[in-house]
């Protein structure tokens, strides 16, 4: 669990969401901790997507609090709020690049906005961004329309990162990759986490990626955090949804090269 | 050292006569990094490059990308052939990230990008012509497929949509009748009140009626209506349909063996070629009594010598001519606009541009209808 006495840079308290007559999310508290990469787990449907759209600020919540570095988002001014969304960074389910605007004007958007950049420089530092998360300089000038779906969750990813945020919410990175992509994708997580120091929160479906670089699982079901821990917890939980989800078919496939790898 | 703390606190440089070190200080982030772009500008522009530097970079409380790319930059620019430079003092978790982004400049640096678009004035001029061709070969594509979907559908009626053409009709014409109504009664209004205003002039207030009688049947009202439709129905063809191209909605009704033009676009051209007749009927009807509104409190003309005049100024053969041209212009906004949908591609702003190029090219279209038609029925003394 790392430094449990540090103060989480997420703190999610008693966050009531809902939709006219139902509470998606029912008193739910969940803790995100500095430098540790949370993967959140949950049926279709289940409210993962609603939790982080709520976390960001898009979904009003009925009950709760949600306290980001420690500030609460409700009570800070536009001021504060705007400081704080430039220290986070978020990859949409579908990337959410501008359509408009090529790959690199969709990584220099953000830097152009908040730093003053002469215009060479935002060429060269987005050129390095694309790199790092493993694109060429020639894809640059593409439209997004032009981009395969790996390519665009890369592209998302760098623009996620364009102004080197300490937190990166990420809504399913790898669905919809076939699995060597999705992989890859994993290892850049996972490099970056290390080598940029991100605290990533991480809505995911695929154990793979779940099982290779996620140091901390919760686990979303009835509104409410069911189960929370490393993957040897998840395999030893006996709720019935956690259960079927990592002891079904395909997690078992999971939990024997788990037992290989000794803990 | 500390004199000159606005801009060269982050950057400091130390020459000896054997080797020069830059000593690195403060935070090497974002917020920063326009700064340090100027002072590793100025530290490079200099003239001699130093035979050995040390970059000594354990001052430095914070380091991101920005920090490291500019690092790697320097580091990149002083070790020419001969050169030497080592950098001290970074600490490790910094180290990872400096190696990370050292070697992705590298490599950016390495591939040079082709701009996108260079603008050439003939070529611009070749291709923009080119496209207005292209773009009257769809509009004449679209205007078979559509007839050959009518045609499937009356040879087999079942597969028609009447559903779906009744919905639209319900949108293209129900709810356009508050609008329109009030549109060609003002029109018809400011006709009579012109007419009033100038005709009175030389004594030839019954004409008047002539005036507003034949002008609004045989031109305004269908006009002003086909435009309004335009507007109101073409452009909200032309998103729909973009958007729905966008999202691969018509790509998944090809496949699942339905054609697009069957499902979408027929039942739409259907609904306006019979709701435009319609409106102009209703529009015609407002006009010519708001016409007869503006005689009476303005012009001093009581309703029924309005109506009596009217009798005698119009025939049927006026209303005909405006009843006639509806249909026509309705198939002409109805196929721009269908056609300007599935041009749409993956942008937002690429949908945007078709609308604007659906309504434009369809108001267009009507007025020039119009005019052919003028010229149709002159010579058949119509």
């Amino acid at each position: 669990m790392g430094s449990s006495s540090e103060q989480p840079v997420i703190s999610v308290r008693d966050l009531v969401v809902g939709f006219r007559d139902r509470n998606v999310l029912d008193h739910l508290s969940l803790d995100v901790h500095r430098g540790e990469i949370l993967g959140l787990v949950g049926g279709s449907g289940s409210g993962k997507s609603v939790l982080l759209r709520t976390i960001i600020g898009l979904l009003p919540k009925r009950a709760g609090t949600i306290e980001v570095f420690g500030q609460d988002l409700d009570r800070a001014d536009d001021q504060t709020r705007q400081a704080l969304q430039r220290r986070w960074g978020v990859l949409f389910q579908n990337g959410a690049l501008y359509s408009s605007l090529t790959v690199l004007q969709n990584v220099q958007f953000p830097m152009r906005e908040f730093l003053r950049l002469p215009e060479h420089l935002l060429d060269e530092i987005a050129a390095t961004k694309l790199e790092m998360v493993g694109l060429s300089r020639l894809d640059a000038n593409k439209l997004p329309s032009e981009l395969s779906g790996g390519m665009t969750k890369r592209v998302a990813m760098a623009r996620a990162l364009a102004l080197d945020p300490e937190v990166v919410f990420l809504d399913e990175p790898t669905s919809g990759l076939d699995p060597i992509s999705a992989g890859d994708f994993d290892s850049l997580i996972s490099t970056l986490q290390k080598t940029l120091g991100l605290t990533v929160f991480m809505i995911t479906h695929d154990l793979n990626s779940l099982h290779a670089i996620c140091d901390r699982i919760a686990v979303l079901a009835d509104g409410k955090i069911v189960a929370n821990g490393s993957i040897s917890t998840m395999l030893a939980s006996e709720h019935p949804w956690v259960k079927s989800y990592f002891r079904g078919r395909r997690g078992r496939l999971l939990e024997h090269s788990h037992q290989q790898t000794p803990a | 050292m500390n004199s000159d703390l606005s801009e060269s606190s982050l950057l400091t440089t130390v020459v000896h006569p054997s080797k020069t070190t830059i000593v690195g200080s403060e935070n090497w982030t974002a917020p920063n990094s326009a700064r340090l772009d100027r002072l590793v500008n100025s530290l490079l522009s200099a003239s001699e490059r130093p035979v050995h530097t040390t970059i000594d970079m354990s001052g430095v409380q914070a380091f991101d990308t920005f920090g490291a790319w500019q690092l790697a930059r320097l580091e990149r620019a002083l070790s020419e052939p001969g050169h030497e430079v080592t950098i001290v003092g970074l600490p490790q978790h910094y180290a990872d990230l400096f190696r990370a982004v050292q070697e992705a400049s590298e490599r950016a640096s390495r591939t040079k990008s082709k701009p996108r678009r260079e603008f050439a004035g003939p070529a611009a001029l070749g291709e923009s012509v080119a496209k207005s061709a292209t773009g009257f070969l769809l509009l004449l594509n679209m205007v078979g497929a559509v007839c050959a979907a009518a045609l499937r559908s009356l040879r087999r009626p079942s597969t028609f949509r009447l559903t779906s053409m009744v919905n639209q009709l319900d949108r293209v014409a129900w709810q356009a009748i508050p609008i329109i109504l009030l549109i060609t009664f003002l029109i018809g209004s400011i006709i009579a009140q012109q007419g009033f205003f100038h005709f009175r002039k030389f004594g030839a207030d019954d004409y008047v009626v002539d005036m507003v009688g034949i002008l609004v049947l045989r031109e305004i009202g269908v006009l002003i209506v086909a435009i309004m439709v335009a507007g109101r129905s073409g452009s909200s063809y032309t998103a729909e349909l973009g958007s729905m191209k966008m999202r691969e909605e018509i790509d998944a009704l090809r496949t699942m063996g339905f054609n697009p033009v069957d499902v979408l676009i027929l039942p739409r051209i259907l609904a306006l070629v019979i709701g435009l007749p319609i409106l102009t009927f209703i529009g015609s009807m407002s006009a010519l009594y708001g016409g007869e509104l503006v005689a009476w409190l303005y012009g001093g003309m009581s309703p029924e010598i309005y109506l009596a005049r009217l009798k005698e100024a119009i025939s049927i053969t006026h209303f005909k001519v405006g009843m006639i041209k509806a249909p026509f212009m309705a198939f002409v906004i109805g196929i721009v606009a269908c056609s300007e949908g599935l041009k749409v591609g993956g942008s937002a702003e690429s949908l945007g541009l078709r609308t604007t190029a659906s309504v434009v090219t369809s108001i267009f279209l009507v007025i020039v209808l119009d005019g052919l038609f003028a010229v149709f029925f002159a010579s058949i003394g119509m």
